[in-house]
């Protein structure tokens, strides 16, 4: 099978040396295109103005945030039961791209929110602080890692803590129909299609997928970074025996 | 152009969101380069090393 076969750190070094390279370009062109497209060719909001190019880099974040924490806590899961040597390197490597873009999301939304809502920040929001909590778990996935020095027992914790965070992922999900809150209701991913207008939504789905790629080029790379650490230290150990 | 910058009076917001975006980003792939290049480094001193004592023994 497929999956045991990559189980095998060298042959997922040379099958990520040979992707890499494409989902770089992919990454490269479609973000060009959707950068472009956003900013110079899309009209004004008739009730947001030209507020609504906010959406384009805001979206694309949050959507990150979401689907990186849903695949390192199904990484986890894979690394906990089929002890998946991969698994847990790539739930890893992923964790910090994940912060990141989360952070992206609510920096964004904080800027989209003052003009549009009269304020950058709301404690009563259900969205804005269950995706604040989303940050928070990611930095302690990161912390914990960073905390335990035998890798195996830090992986099974750090797969323990992504897993029980998981409960976030669909109280973000579901906050703006589950409460009344500032936040808009979902307008792409819901029963009956997108609402939101084609002049809108083409340009924003080349930005999640270009942001989907250039995820998927750096996790790989942070994952070849992973691989040679660990060779680095088995090395090490071998010469101090 | 200055019609454009202006993004219809939301400059003060639209252009720290895109700039914010930018910067992360842009750290995101520069670090993940820098700490792959790093550890490649690394290994390959260590690989240098190792053959090199196997010789002398």
């Amino acid at each position: 099978m497929m999956i045991t076969a990559l189980a095998n750190p060298k042959r997922f070094l040379d099958l990520s040396r040979t992707v890499s390279p494409w989902t770089c370009a992919l990454a490269v062109i479609l973000l060009g295109i959707g950068f472009y497209w956003s900013l110079f060719a899309t009209p004004p909001d008739y009730q947001q103005g030209q507020s609504v190019k906010i959406m384009f880099v805001h979206v694309p974040a949050a959507w990150m945030g979401i689907f990186i924490y849903s695949m390192m806590a199904g990484a986890s899961l894979v690394g906990l039961v089929f002890r998946h040597p991969l698994a847990d390197v790539a739930a890893k490597s992923a964790a910090p791209l994940g912060a990141a873009f989360t952070a992206l999301a609510l920096l964004t939304g904080s800027l989209w929110g003052r003009p549009m809502w009269g304020t950058y920040w709301q404690w009563g929001d259900a969205r804005l602080v269950s995706e604040l909590i989303l940050l928070f778990i990611y930095l302690g996935y990161i912390a914990l890692w960073n905390a335990i020095d035998d890798p195996v027992r830090a992986a099974k914790a750090a797969a323990v803590l992504a897993l029980v965070g998981a409960a976030d992922v669909p109280v973000i999900h579901f906050s703006v129909d589950w409460w009344n809150t500032l936040h808009q209701p979902a307008s792409i991913l819901r029963l009956g299609g997108p609402t939101i207008d084609k002049a809108f939504l083409v340009p924003l789905l080349i930005m999640i997928v270009g942001y989907t790629f250039l995820f998927l080029w750096l996790l790989l790379l942070r994952m070849q970074t992973e691989i040679l650490e660990r060779r680095a230290r088995s090395l090490m150990m071998a010469r101090g025996a | 152009m200055a019609n454009f910058f202006a993004m219809g009076g939301y400059a003060v917001f639209v252009w720290p969101a895109y700039a914010v975006t930018f910067v992360v980003l842009i750290a995101a792939i520069v670090l993940s380069i820098q700490s792959y290049t790093q550890a490649r480094r690394n290994v390959r001193q260590l690989e240098e090393e190792g053959s090199a004592t196997e010789e002398t023994r």
